[in-house]
């Protein structure tokens, strides 16, 4: 039995007047793929944004309740950039820097104090390797990022979140905007990746959900309606509005 | 989507439903030219059973047509997997079915005399009946029901056996023919088991678990 890498109690979340999350409680295991299902606007990318803080942006936006990442309360014991380092992002659409690919691996590291030269040549060759893009870019790092594919950005992002050396890496539908084959070029990442990392991951595709999640959770209209092990919700689920979700008949 | 999946769905129910009525014709055809000897019940007994092979075939496809286009999760996967499965055991019963028809075609006459075995015939008539009901209406304590009558079918088999111990010792002659009997109550026998699957999978695609209650 794994550990708990974050872990959730009684939050709640307002955007204004709006209660966009219920009384949340979720543990997300090390090591382990969460996988975040529901209806569009039912939260699940809403709690994954507040994971690291990134709705602290939101004008309006209101938290209460308790986020421990390895037990410590990410909104009162945490310096947010720590926070974004040790918790790193990957969007829906690829959304690499206008810049070249070595440049975009090395921001964060560069902006983190890294200068020596050799040490951002490593620190490139092995996000881009744990990415699984190095092979593909290894003889075109000064070319812009922009240039390559999509499904190639989008693994160039995953680099650059990598290069951070998170612990935790949250994913907002990241094979959304992608063809099959990237697609299943970032599952198969994914699967490689929680080897060293633990993972979040919102996603529209239910087929993708159990290909690669170990636990799923079921949003619905701001409530996790059931969370448990991926296979086990998939063929046998406990409420009756995750059975109809999963199958269809609404959302 | 869903509207399509639906109807998909109750076209698949509605052809097991057909295979199982047709599975249920053939068995009663048999077992009555077993206990009359007559031989046009059991061609026809036969005949059915080639329908019920083309059946499987038809729905088989309709399975994997639906898994393919669907990608079912949940019910609807415990569903088509269930049926997928159930197919080939009505298709077994069929074929045994089928097997007993044919030993009646060369039995010299009837074989009601052995009470047993009528006995037998009837409780594996009712073991797929109930199964297929159970399945129809979802009914899950019907399907635990077959499940447990099995052993009243396997008692059955025990004491055919012994009487046609007895028959043999007392007309040795009649070797060929108790053998043919015996053939027969294997086939009701293993009819029972396959009645038995057809329920443990109504109750896998009802529960998700595979357990029987009574194991």
């Amino acid at each position: 039995m794994s550990e708990n890498k974050i872990e959730i109690r009684g939050m709640n979340l307002h955007y204004g007047d709006f209660h966009a999350l219920h009384d949340i409680d979720l543990d997300i295991k090390s090591n382990e793929i969460t996988a975040f299902i529901g209806p569009s606007g039912c939260g699940k990318s809403t709690l994954l944004r507040s994971l690291n803080r990134m709705n602290d942006l939101v004008e309006g936006c209101r938290i209460t309740g308790d986020i421990r990442l390895d037990g410590e309360d990410i909104y009162h014991d945490c310096d947010v950039n720590l926070l974004r380092k040790r918790v790193g992002m990957v969007f829906q659409k690829p959304n690499p820097f206008p810049m070249s690919i070595y440049d975009n691996i090395a921001y964060g590291p560069r902006t983190h104090g890294v200068k020596s030269r050799v040490q951002l040549d490593e620190i490139v060759e092995r996000s881009l390797r744990g990415a699984a893009i190095w092979e593909e870019t290894k003889d075109c790092l000064k070319k812009s990022a922009l240039s390559m594919s999509g499904g190639q950005q989008q693994r160039i992002c995953i680099a650059r979140a990598l290069a951070a050396e998170p612990e935790v890496l949250l994913m907002d539908e990241p094979t959304s905007a992608l063809d099959p084959i990237s697609t299943s070029k970032i599952e198969d990442l994914v699967l490689e990746l929680k080897k060293d990392y633990t993972i979040v991951m919102v996603t529209h595709n239910m087929q993708q959900a159990t290909r690669v999640s170990d636990t799923t959770a079921f949003f619905l209209l701001g409530e996790i309606v059931e969370v448990g092990d991926t296979e086990q919700l998939f063929s046998m689920p406990k409420d009756k509005r995750t059975e109809d979700y999963i199958t269809g008949r609404f959302g | 989507m869903r509207n399509r999946f639906d109807t998909q769905l109750v076209e698949l129910n509605n052809e097991l439903i057909a295979m199982g009525a047709l599975c249920e014709n053939t068995i009663a055809s048999a077992v009555k030219s077993l206990l009359t000897g007559d031989a046009k019940l059991a061609a026809s007994a036969i005949r059915i059973d080639q329908e019920i092979d083309r059946k499987e075939r038809e729905i088989e496809s309709m399975c994997l047509k639906l898994l393919l286009q669907q990608q079912p999760v949940a019910s609807d996967l415990r569903l088509i997997s269930a049926v997928l499965k159930m197919i080939t055991d009505i298709e077994r019963i069929g074929d045994q079915a089928s097997d007993i028809a044919e030993i009646v075609t060369y039995l010299s006459g009837a074989c009601s005399h052995n009470e047993h075995i009528e006995q037998m015939a009837q409780a594996t008539i009712k073991m797929v009946t109930d199964s297929l009901d159970a399945f129809v209406r979802r009914d899950l304590t019907l399907a635990w029901s077959v499940i447990e009558y099995d052993d009243v079918v396997d008692d059955l088999f025990a004491q055919c056996k012994q009487d046609l111990i007895a028959d043999i010792a007392k007309n040795p002659e009649e070797g060929e023919r108790v053998l043919d009997i015996l053939m027969i109550a294997k086939y009701l026998e293993r009819i029972g088991d396959h009645a038995t699957n057809i329920a443990e999978w109504v109750e896998f695609s009802i529960t998700g678990a595979h357990k029987s209650a009574h194991d």
